[in-house]
């Protein structure tokens, strides 16, 4: 591959949500953390422990918690909601339809524990369904970004924007290898390899699987153009039609199920404007498990050599 | 402040606007609207510290007033013009399409007086409570109302929001209930029963008072009382025990006009039982 990508250790994404709220914390008094009884697990620690009177523990009680961050934003506050997944999606979709997305209301809602890789917890707590859920919903802006950096980065940058966000980070340690002062542009994707033959847009944990699978064709010959989909609503349709155009050949990946996931909405972009062979690496209508994030990359279709399959299937449609 | 007799007036105008919108509309919530409106028009001509010709969303230095029960739009629309946030004519647009006056409030066209959308119930509360603490942050001695049905404190996410209230010593919330004892299918009691509503709030850790919600007098006694408890550390709950479909003969005090608007002998049957007093919109 032309880029080059060196992993600077692992670390969870959502230790780059905890760093980022801190340095906002320090930066803007509107800003106000909200944690439903996860504080740890959110990494919200560093915040509430700085800024205790702007930390709000609102208990075990989601639906309350989005309320309420409602109406600290009517009030001009900057909300930044925490808790798992599930629990600010599904959990409280209605709350986040009415009270946020529909009334405009400037909340951050701040996803962990999203997707499979999870783990062990099992699939009460593997969501897979949040990024179709959310992407659905008007006025929301929806961001899964990939390693430490880039979600510490995302979760600043997201301050700035004005209007109800969902924010989706998880558990396991990953690569971090994005550089620490990359910029951060909502709806903007990243080309991290330019290539000829295939296009694989990936987001989130599988950004780093992609690179792998990347790295493995490579050597076989086969040109990858690597694209990040950080922001999956706006999506931003002109990077991958452009790619789409020169590649004629789209594989996308993603910790989601396929049904409202980036596949779908990539697969239905390209079907509208420059219909060309689509492969999607992502869950076919099933639950998780409990097991090692590793394990259930591998066992649920969603690892490097599954991208690696998806791009040879790909290329032979092409 | 208003005195009674106008505020009667005020009410009277306020029952008529519900009835004709709705009618005009041929769709809407009268039997709610008309138990909340006794207690409205004392909070939003005597008791609110608000100002409607220059009213903004964040309500900074002003007191903020929540509808949880988004399907009183039309008592809520009614009191809000009546009060000078917008025309009084735009009444007429109720329901109507491109209009500001949503079947259920809505921020989108941005009628003034209205902070977030509200219908599907259970979630003011908690938005108000949101906004409670943002005044303290502010150290803005403010204070902020919400109302709710006493059918909508069947949703789990009040509870919770009471909960919430009292562990954050909300004492500058101010809540209301409308307790008029009945929901869409029937009566509240033969359907989820609530039991001793003042009970559950006081064991939820509220400053909570049963008042008249027909009596002007009491209600104005009510919110001074709430007020007055500023600093006690606790949030407020008013129960106002009303009547669904109040002043008006055939809607009182029956779920049949929860959710139906009046046909045109109906309408004029209940408009003759309202004195107009401002003027019709």
């Amino acid at each position: 591959m032309k880029a080059k990508f060196e992993n600077k250790g692992n670390k969870d994404t959502r230790s780059g949500f905890g760093a980022g709220l801190s340095e906002l914390g320090k930066r803007d008094e509107k800003v106000i953390a909200l944690c439903a009884d996860l504080t740890g697990s959110l990494k919200m620690d560093a915040f509430a422990a700085e800024h205790p009177e702007r930390f709000i523990q609102c208990g075990i009680a989601e639906a309350n918690m989005i309320g309420t961050a409602a109406g600290l934003a009517v009030s001009g506050k900057i909300p930044f909601v925490g808790s798992f997944a599930g629990f600010v999606t599904g959990r409280v979709y209605d709350q986040v339809r009415q009270s946020v997305a529909y009334s405009e209301t400037n909340v951050k809602i701040c996803a962990s524990h999203a997707g499979i890789t999870l783990g062990e917890d099992g699939a009460t707590h593997q969501i897979m369904e949040d990024l179709g859920l959310m992407r659905m919903l008007p006025n929301l802006t929806v961001i899964n970004p990939c390693d430490y950096n880039q979600t510490k980065a995302a979760t600043i940058a997201i301050a700035n924007h004005k209007g109800p966000v969902y924010l989706r980070f998880g558990r396991p340690s990953v690569p971090n290898f994005t550089s620490e002062d990359a910029p951060f542009e909502i709806g903007k994707a990243i080309t991290l390899n330019p290539g000829n033959d295939v296009t694989i847009f990936a987001t989130g944990h599988l950004v780093w699987e992609a690179i792998v699978a990347a790295e493995e064709l490579e050597k076989e010959g086969i040109s990858v153009e690597l694209i990040n989909i950080h922001t999956i609503k706006p999506l931003d349709q002109k990077a991958v039609l452009e790619s789409a155009a020169k590649t004629k050949a789209v594989v996308t990946a993603e910790e989601h199920l396929i049904a409202g996931g980036m596949g779908e909405l990539i697969s239905g972009l390209l079907a509208r404007e420059l219909p060309l062979p689509v492969e999607c690496v992502a869950v076919n209508d099933h639950f998780g498990q409990s097991g090692e994030p590793a394990q259930l990359l591998k066992e649920y279709g969603l690892s490097s050599s599954d991208i690696i399959a998806a791009v040879k299937r790909v290329l032979k449609r092409k | 402040m208003a005195e009674t007799a106008n505020l009667k007036d005020i009410a009277s105008q306020v029952r008529r606007d519900i009835i004709r919108m709705v009618s005009m509309a041929g769709s809407g919530h009268p039997g709610g609207s008309l138990s909340s409106t006794d207690f409205l028009t004392v909070l939003f001509f005597e008791t609110l510290k608000h100002n409607p010709a220059q009213w903004d969303r964040e309500g900074k230095n002003n007191d903020m007033f929540f509808l949880s029960a988004g399907h009183l739009s039309p008592v809520y629309y009614s009191v809000l013009a009546r009060s000078g946030y917008f025309p009084v004519t735009e009444l007429a647009t109720f329901r109507k399409y491109g209009s500001r006056l949503q079947g259920h409030p809505s921020i989108e066209r941005g009628l003034p007086g209205v902070h977030t959308a509200s219908g599907s119930l259970g979630q003011g509360l908690s938005v108000a409570c949101g906004a409670a603490i943002a005044k303290r942050l502010n150290k803005e001695e403010n204070f902020i109302y919400a109302l709710i049905g006493d059918g909508e404190s069947e949703e789990g996410q009040i509870w919770e929001a009471a909960l919430f209230a009292a562990q954050h010593k909300l004492d500058r919330l101010i809540a209301i209930t409308d307790w008029n004892g009945q929901q869409i299918d029937g009566p509240v009691s033969s359907i989820l029963d609530l039991g001793d509503l003042k009970a559950k709030w006081d064991a939820f850790g509220w400053s909570c008072k049963v008042v008249d919600g027909h009596n002007l007098d009491e209600i104005r006694a009510a919110y001074k009382w709430a007020i007055d408890g500023t600093g006690d550390g606790k949030p407020k709950m008013l129960l106002m025990k009303t009547e669904m479909g109040k002043e008006v003969d055939f809607m009182q005090g029956t779920h049949h006009w929860h959710g139906k608007a009046p046909n045109a002998d109906q309408t004029v049957r209940a408009l003759e039982q309202l004195k107009e007093t401002l003027g019709d919109f």
